[in-house]
């Protein structure tokens, strides 16, 4: 394990020392394929909670960032502290309503995606988003706007929030809490005759996978400077995440990491390969399904066996 | 300890369970008895919170308990296990048992030293970092005892945790649940064992069709003509009273 | 509120699109109720039907209403093999409770994202129609002139829903099905092969959107993305009909078909669609049962 550990800090690195642009590019996408999976791994990880529809709490985060600075005039750094808040509190809303109506599996799966959709409409028609037009942003670059004309700087923002979802994830897997979650994940009935809150325990898991969900959507509006409905709450964002945590090995610590790593390879490589639309989508699915089939542990489980 | 009035269940045309009172002394031992699909289990859902009664009440300790969750009920200190076991299949037995003592000890890393010495305590000692699903049937029901004992409960509500398991295994069980009475912990066990229950119980309570037949010590519920009947059939008593023999000096039938 | 003049016409033409999503809805229904799936992938696959009757009519000369039979063919075909090659595989490999229920969400969900990127692929995101002669003409109905292709999508929709249901419970194949949905265990001691049942289910529930696509499409246009769209809006109907039930479908569908049109045309286009994802969040967390109540 520390060789692989070891590894990971090198190719993390790699962007830093080579000043190439391009890399930047690369390890921030790849960063936040990793942070969005291992936000989406939190709940629907160790816990099993399937949703469909995170990429609500990525678009609340994107949205929190630019609304507080382009219509507040709020220091734009606040929206990570800000769209962290909003995330959670919708985690925790949605989750409360669908654990305590005694929604699981597919109809959790459901009312995710439906909760998401709701989002992307409300986008689309209220003034404070923009509407239809989104927001832009004004370009002013510096540190003290969290606006960076070199990639790089996004790529670090973007790697100490990944570093923090997985310390998160790594608290998760030691401490009670964790246990617990795990625990109904593998048997409602024998958690809940043991003491275990499945409403809440369920609620602050969805929750607090919201809360890392939007930071990545805080880190989207500011390094793009631009956000509307379809990018914000597209239902292929809630797809990727679940993707990178069910290939890296969902429940685990580093799948996400090794998820998005992997399917970066994939991706970019057939994009290289056949620059159709949807072509690396499609191998999305395509990953999918050969993981469901032949690594229902992820590439985390292969470790493990071997 | 426990004390239940008028419990009612009726699953659509089903009347499972019909206005059963029960009472369970503090630091006893009783049990609870009757054929296949009398409702002993159904009872069990509804004292631990699982199913909703649609009549009748039950209180802990003098509190009322009736209308909360299971994991309410579990942190008043009544824990029940399952007739089919529910261990967490992906995790290890030790795993298991430390979800059970996290009820009371919230750090980790003594929530597991607890765990294993009841594990080990309960003959699972060297199963300890298998995977709970590769437990065979008398394994589970280990754990199923093991999990619910790390809760530190006042009141133990097992579910049949002795069927399936060979007369060696049994006698074990048997001696391991006495030793938990006499550690203090008050117990009602479901039980087809007869022999079982004959040398566990103080006090028995025999349900059939959902309602309550008898009640007595395990000698007088033997020689109750009303549960032989209930056992055998109609007519069984008066046959059974002919040859002096009461079906109870046998082990009963279980399913 | 607006008029009458215009509240009454577009009422209309939400049960009229409403009997389409019926039987969009009784496919989904049907493969819920017999094999105890979430097919996830139906919206892409309805998506799938209708490119290929776009197909029919553009590259050959049909007309969609004759390209029916062909489409319902076809997609049975589709939906067979998807059981026999994907979704049964997985679910046998998955063992059972929690763990393949999430198995088999996650597969259907697999083929709606291959699918969708594979329309991508081969047609571009443009959306496409077909043109039909009849496409505009109107019939006069008590003083409001209905859409002619509406009208006959609804009327041949309704009939193939009572032809369905007619096959279900007066039909040897339709029986067999309905006891495998009731008792798996119990139909495999009267000799009858749950596998075979679920695949001959799961086919027909995917032949429904054969049949959907051709009633659709002289109406609406296609492109890749529909098949997101109706995934919502034939959940909301199942969920709605209560999950299981064929009644439940009909009328689900026709309520979602009038709140869609009366959605867009109350709260205007671009917050109308909240509609559906609004009555489909309030049916599960206050009555998931749905209005027919048959038990999850
Ligand atoms: N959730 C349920 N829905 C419908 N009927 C049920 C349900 N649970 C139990 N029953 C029925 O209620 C009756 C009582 O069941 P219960 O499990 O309580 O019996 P039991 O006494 O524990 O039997 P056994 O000795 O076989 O374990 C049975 O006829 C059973 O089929
Ligand atoms: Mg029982």
């Amino acid at each position: 394990m520390p060789l692989v550990v070891l590894a990971g800090i090198v190719l993390a690195a790699l962007p830093f020392l080579g000043g190439s642009q391009y890399l930047a590019t690369i390890g921030l996408l790849t960063a936040a394929s990793a942070l969005v999976g291992q936000g989406w791994n939190l709940a629907g990880g160790f816990g099993g909670l399937t949703s469909f529809g995170s990429v609500m709490f990525f678009g609340i985060g994107a949205y929190t960032a630019a609304i507080i600075q382009t219509r507040w005039g709020i220091n734009p750094w606040f929206g990570l502290p800000a769209g962290a808040a909003l995330g959670g509190l919708a985690g925790a809303v949605v989750g409360f309503a669908a654990f305590r109506a005694g929604l699981r599996g597919s109809y959790f799966a459901l009312v995710t995606l439906a909760f998401a959709e709701v989002f992307h409409v409300l986008s689309n028609s209220l003034a404070l988003t923009g509407a239809g037009l989104g927001i832009t942003l004004r370009l002013a670059p510096g540190l003290g706007n969290f606006q960076f004309l070199d990639r790089r700087a996004s790529y670090a923002v973007m790697l100490a929030l990944l570093v923090l979802a997985t310390a998160l994830a790594h608290w998760l897997r030691a401490s009670r809490f964790g246990a617990r979650l795990v625990a109904l994940r593998e048997n409602e009935d024998a958690a809940q005759a043991l003491g275990i809150d499945i409403v809440r325990t369920k609620t602050l898991a969805f929750a607090l996978s919201g809360a890392v969900i939007a930071t990545a959507g805080v880190v989207y509006t500011q390094t793009y400077l631009y956000i509307d409905p379809s990018i914000a709450f597209s239902v292929e964002r809630s797809v990727e995440m679940l993707l990178v945590a069910m290939i890296g090995g969902p429940g685990t610590v580093w799948g996400p990491i090794l998820g998005a790593i992997g399917l970066h390879l994939v991706a970019d490589t057939a994009q290289a390969w056949i620059a159709l639309p949807g072509f690396a989508a499609m191998l999305y699915g395509v990953v999918l399904l050969a993981v469901i089939r032949l690594l229902p542990d992820g590439i985390a489980g292969m470790f493990r066996r071997a | 300890m426990l004390e239940v009035r008028g419990l009612s269940k009726r699953f659509g045309g089903l009347q499972a369970v019909r206005d059963v009172d029960l009472d369970v002394a503090a630091g006893s031992i009783t049990a609870l008895i009757g054929p296949n699909g009398a409702g002993k289990t159904t009872s069990f859902a509804m004292i631990a919170g699982f199913i909703r009664p649609d009549a009748g009440r039950v209180a802990l300790e003098g509190r009322a308990i009736t209308a909360l969750r299971p994991d309410r009920i579990a942190a008043h200190g009544l824990v029940r296990t399952f007739q089919i076991t529910q261990p967490f299949g992906g995790l290890s037995v030790a795993e298991n048992i430390r979800i059970g003592a996290f009820l009371h000890v919230a750090e980790p890393a003594a929530a597991m030293a607890a765990a294993r010495a009841i594990g080990t305590r309960l003959g699972l000692g060297p199963l300890l970092d298998r995977p709970a699903a590769s437990l065979t049937v008398a394994g589970r029901k280990r754990l199923e005892l093991a999990r619910a004992l790390a809760t530190q409960p006042r009141l133990l509500l097992l579910d049949e945790v002795m069927a399936g398991l060979n007369p060696a295994e049994i006698g074990e069980i048997v001696g391991l649940i006495r030793e938990i009475r006499t550690a203090g912990v008050t117990i009602l066990l479901i039980e087809h064992i007869m022999q079982a229950v004959a040398s566990l119980a103080e006090r028995v309570y025999v349900l059939a069709e959902g309602a309550l037949i008898a009640t007595g010590s395990p000698r007088e519920i033997a020689e109750n003509p009303a549960v032989i009947e209930a056992y055998l059939g109609h007519g069984a008593a008066a046959r059974l009273a002919r040859t002096h023999s009461s079906p109870f000096d046998q082990a009963a039938p279980h399913g | 509120m607006p008029p009458l003049g215009i509240l009454l016409p577009s009422l209309v033409n939400g049960l009229l699109t409403g009997g389409v999503y019926a039987l969009v809805a009784l496919g989904l229904t049907l493969i819920y109720g017999v094999l105890h799936i979430v097919n996830f992938a139906h919206g892409s696959l309805l998506m799938l039907a209708m490119f290929g009757t776009w197909l029919l009519c553009t590259e050959a000369g049909f007309d969609p209403y004759a390209a029916l039979p062909v489409m319902v063919a076809a997609m049975f075909a589709m939906g067979w093999a998807l059981y026999r090659g994907v979704i049964g595989p997985v679910a046998a490999g998955a063992g059972g409770g929690v763990r393949q229920d999430r198995a088999i969400l996650l597969a259907t969900l697999g083929v709606a994202v291959v699918l969708d990127n594979f329309a991508l692929v081969l047609f571009t995101g443009d959306t496409r129609t077909i043109d039909t002669p009849y496409a505009f003409d109107v019939v006069p109905v008590g003083g409001m002139l209905i859409s002619l292709p509406r009208l006959i999508s609804f009327g041949v929709a309704l009939l193939l829903a009572l032809a369905l249901w007619a096959f279900m419970t007066r039909t040897d194949a339709g029986r067999a099905i309905r006891a495998v949905a009731r008792e798996p265990d119990g139909a495999r001691l009267m000799g009858i092969r749950p596998e075979r049942i679920f695949a001959l289910a799961y086919g027909i529930g995917i032949a429904c959107l054969g049949a959907a696509a051709c009633l659709l499409l002289p109406v609406f246009y296609v492109s890749p993305s529909v098949g997101n769209s109706f995934v919502l809006v034939s959940f909301t109907i199942v969920v709605l009909g209560g999950m299981g039930s064929f009644p439940g479908a009909v009328i689900g569908g026709l309520l979602i078909g009038v709140t869609e049109s009366l959605g867009g045309l109350l709260l205007g286009e671009s917050l109308g669609p909240i509609g559906i994802s609004t009555v489909f969040i309030a049916v599960l967390l206050l009555r998931p049962t749905g209005l027919f109540g048959a038990a999850r």
